[in-house]
């Protein structure tokens, strides 16, 4: 069996900037998005804060959860029903992050009991992140998508372009960049902006094109998969980071098969205008492609659906990542590497005539 | 082919060795044999406290406070040296938290503080010498480099004692550890009251016996003229039928005669007269002098005996009492005066500690979480099994023959590296199982290419893994280095997301790359299939 037949030669480069409008329109939207809200919505593990999750034996409503516990002096920010409905489960949040020594299980749980003593409530899961430690957590989190971003560029700029001893350069000349900044006492958002804007140029000046190609790729993964999080409102935690990191990876993974044909293909077809392997290359693999995001989407999906309501949010993040990145690797990527040529004005058919 | 044969007999060798580490895991109970054998290994897969149910707390020690403590200390020695040597002091207080401030009166007396300066605290800062009508005002504080001694002692200390107290309690594989410079992880699985637990770890059971001062009036004091060296503590005690509390004033002298760090030992006794738990103590010999001496000036004078700044009673001393033993009553429970005998049996926290991270999951959770990750997993599994077989036929079975043997062999390396499995770990094998078709399903793609080439199946087999397996090297390094990048970040759930994950990716090379070319090998050369089902 196959869904795509051999000799299939569908011209994507040809409406890459259709595709690039998309991204664009995408990207365009998350960063709207994300600018009215002021940022994601940390949970709290970034925000901190105060987190109960309450297991009722029988149905009841939010409200009169709400107006239990109205007497309690917790600063509830809200309450609302968690996982399906049948399993009366309900997450209740509060700004507050007791750094005393009380459990605020055992007072939410005193409280509901004596204002329903014939329904049951079960404190299943009780999260408490002081500030202190959400800041801490989130600036660890920027620090390490910031790193993976680092190592993969090193990673494919080494072996794609056979340039170790630039990239390792590159990486280093980034570090001291991070660490004068640090000093100087730079938040680490403007940080990773100033880290990507760097990386950028770098590999425009040091001729690093498949790594330029795979960080676009990758920023563009992740704008929108956190455009689509601050869109839906979700909150964004630590299993979310773990979530794009992931998807870092996977966009990655199928942006490299893709490029590990374009470099085949173009010694193949050196005579040939640039688009031309491009395009070719990513036939070649489409196949491949999809059959990988399916399988992978299918079990994502089984997640998504059956895993409970803590994985849900994760689950999401990766269903999203898997889409966004699979496209990526077909419109973003790759047409980058066109981009990039038009860009220096030397096909490549005419470099290598000329050093003949 | 020879070669071969070593191969086969490599990967069986391994399987095997997978699933001995799997069978824990998979077994409720272990036969008796497998015990005895004692090269077999016992260890299951280490679940996370996500999925066992437990508490994660980080707490934070408060290090200023012992420095705080410590010049609290200092001046009343002071205090006594002054007394001692005959030194007149207008007032001496701790002042600016970690300072001690001391005014001396007149050039006679400074002269006999300095000398005594000098001999016996000579290891106090000066800050500052200030003249001031005829006297002068001198402060003082610790070296910087004493400090940050104090400061790493108290975490270092409060780190043991809770360990002690968490052992003394009972807990199965608590794990307790330092973060950084003064905060603890504590991590206590399948603890079923989280909020005795907090009590437990957090209380500082700093336990001192106060003498009460009855020559004021404690109506008095509490409109704000407290007499210079008393304090105002309470008594507060719960009815425990009507959970009424009531608070008593008592005006306490600051000095401490006593402390808890002499304690040998305590126990809960049963009082004989009224049924009630109270907790009985022990002093070493030091201790029991030194209570003998102050009860024995002290008679007919009420102690207090106060923990955390809390009277717990306030009895009027008899007779002198030697043998060094004393009692705490205060209307406990059963379970209260446990938990307090073991506080005290393992000593105060040198600095009293907050709770900056705590992370409670029942274990009724647990289970639901473990139940539907492996449903996921089920599902997800199958019908990727089915897609491939449908999709490469006799070739599909080949691949998930290594999507079976990478999942046994995933849950052999969390065996055997003893790696937490957590619940976003269960969600990156899942995620691995939909991936690890993936170096298949290029290697696939790649025959299918060379076959239609017209390549015969010995060629085009040995071309397609010659040409995917660079490409399949190079893909997953990248999502390895995301991984490791995860683990080095990660705290508890994540990092054991990161650990599957990259276990399985390690697996999912192997067993895609190696196995199956076994097993196509082993086709093409033994069988000499003439067309491939792929």
């Amino acid at each position: 069996m196959q869904f795509i037949k051999p000799d299939i030669n569908i011209d994507f480069i040809g409406k890459r900037k259709i595709a690039f409008v998309g991204s664009l329109i995408l990207i365009a939207t998350s960063i709207i998005s994300l600018t009215i809200k002021g940022g994601p919505r940390y949970g709290i593990d970034f925000a901190g804060g105060t987190v109960v999750q309450v297991k009722f034996s029988e149905e009841i409503e939010p409200q009169a959860v709400r107006n239990a516990l109205g007497s309690m002096d917790l600063g509830i920010t809200s309450i609302q029903g968690f996982g399906k409905k049948k399993e009366h489960e309900f997450l209740i949040r509060a700004a507050k992050s007791t750094e005393a020594l009380e459990s605020l299980a055992s007072g939410v749980k005193q409280t509901l009991e004596t204002a329903y003593p014939q329904n049951k409530a079960e404190v299943r899961r009780v999260e408490m992140v002081g500030p202190q430690v959400g800041k801490d957590l989130r600036e660890k989190a920027l620090l390490a998508m910031f790193s993976a971003l680092l190592f993969i560029v090193v990673y494919i700029s080494g072996r794609f372009g056979l340039k170790w001893m630039v990239s390792i350069i590159m990486a280093s000349c980034l570090f001291l960049a991070l660490f004068v900044f640090t000093r100087f006492g730079v938040s680490i958002p403007f940080l990773i902006l100033i880290a990507v804007l760097v990386t950028l140029t770098l590999s425009f000046y040091l001729k690093l094109r498949f790594a330029m190609g795979a960080i676009v790729a990758l920023i563009h993964d992740v704008v929108i998969t956190v455009g689509v999080f601050s869109l839906t409102n979700k909150e964004f935690t630590l299993p979310i980071i773990a979530a794009l990191l992931t998807i870092i990876g996977y966009s990655l993974n199928d942006t490299i098969i893709v490029f590990d044909r374009i470099r085949e293909n173009s010694r193949k077809y050196h005579r040939q205008p640039y688009e031309l392997p491009i395009n070719r290359s990513i036939n070649e693999t489409l196949s491949r492609t999809l059959l990988t995001s399916l399988t992978t989407l299918a079990v994502v999906v089984a997640l998504f659906v059956l895993g409970g309501g803590i994985i849900h949010d994760f689950a999401f993040a990766l269903i999203i990542g898997v889409i966004v990145g699979t496209y990526s690797s077909v419109y973003v990527a790759s047409p980058v590497l066109i981009i990039w040529h038009q860009a220096m004005k030397k096909p490549i058919g005419k470099k290598r005539q000329s050093r003949r | 082919m020879r070669q071969l044969k070593w191969k086969l007999f490599l990967v069986v060798a391994l399987v095997v060795l997978a699933l001995v580490y799997v069978v824990p895991s998979v077994c409720s109970s272990l036969p008796n044999w497998w015990r005895t054998l004692g090269i077999l290994p016992t260890e299951k897969i280490h679940l996370g406290l996500d999925l066992q149910g437990g508490m994660h707390l980080v707490l934070e020690v408060q290090t200023q406070k012992a420095v705080e403590n410590r010049i609290e200390r200092t001046v009343q020695e002071l205090r006594d040296a002054m007394k001692k040597a005959g030194v007149r002091y207008g007032d001496l207080d701790r002042v600016k938290e970690i300072q001690i401030s001391v005014r001396i009166l007149n050039e006679q007396n400074i002269e006999a503080f300095d000398k005594m300066l000098d001999k016996e605290f000579a290891w106090l800062r000066l800050v500052s010498r200030t003249p001031e009508d005829e006297g002068v005002v001198v402060r003082l504080d610790l070296p910087d480099q004493e400090v940050k001694y104090i400061k790493e002692m108290a975490s270092k200390q409060a780190m043991e004692t809770i360990r002690n107290r968490i052992d003394q309690f009972g807990v199965s594989e608590p794990d307790i550890r330092r973060q950084g410079e003064n905060r603890i992880l504590v991590q206590l699985p399948g603890i079923k009251d989280p909020q005795r637990a907090i009590n437990l770890i957090g209380q500082t059971a700093l336990l001192e016996f106060k003498l009460v001062d009855e020559d004021h009036v404690v109506q008095e004091a509490l409109k704000g003229k407290i007499p210079p060296g008393d304090e105002i503590l309470y008594q507060i005690s719960e009815d425990k039928v009507t959970r009424r509390t009531t608070k008593t004033p008592f005006l306490i002298q600051k000095r401490t005669c006593l402390t808890g760090e002499y304690l040998t030992d305590a126990r809960v006794q049963i009082d004989s007269q009224f049924g009630e738990p109270y907790v009985s103590m022990d002093f070493d010999k030091k201790g029991a002098r030194l209570f003998e001496r102050i009860t024995e000036a002290n008679v007919k004078k009420r102690l207090a005996i106060v923990l955390d700044g809390r009277i717990y009673s306030a009895p009027v001393i008899q007779e002198k009492i030697s043998g060094g033993e004393a009692r705490i009553t205060g209307n406990f429970t059963t379970e209260e005066a446990r938990d307090l005998a073991i506080v005290l049996r393992a000593g105060a926290l040198p600095a009293p500690v907050e709770i900056l991270e705590e992370r409670t999951v029942g274990p009724s959770l647990g289970r639901d979480s473990i139940e539907k990750g492996l449903l996921s997993m089920w599902v997800g599994g199958i019908l990727v099994v089915l897609f491939i077989v449908i999709y490469y036929k006799g070739a599909g079975i080949i691949a998930d023959t290594a999507l079976f043997l990478n999942i046994i062999l995933i849950a052999a390396g969390l065996a055997f590296f003893q790696a937490t499995f957590t619940l976003p770990g269960m969600a990156g094998v899942i995620l691995t199982i939909g991936m690890a078709v993936d170096a298949n399903v290029i290697i696939f793609e790649r025959i299918r290419e060379e076959v239609r080439l017209g390549k015969t199946p010995r060629a085009a087999v040995d071309a397609g893994y010659a040409r995917a397996t660079m490409t399949i090297l190079d893909a997953n390094v990248t999502t390895l280095i995301a991984a490791l990048v995860l683990f080095q970040f990660g705290t508890g759930p994540i990092k054991g997301f990161a650990v599957t994950l990259s276990i399985g990716i390690l697996a999912s090379l192997f067993t895609a790359i190696v196995i199956t070319r076994l097993i196509f090998d082993y086709l093409v050369f033994q069988r000499r299939i003439r067309r491939l089902s792929i």
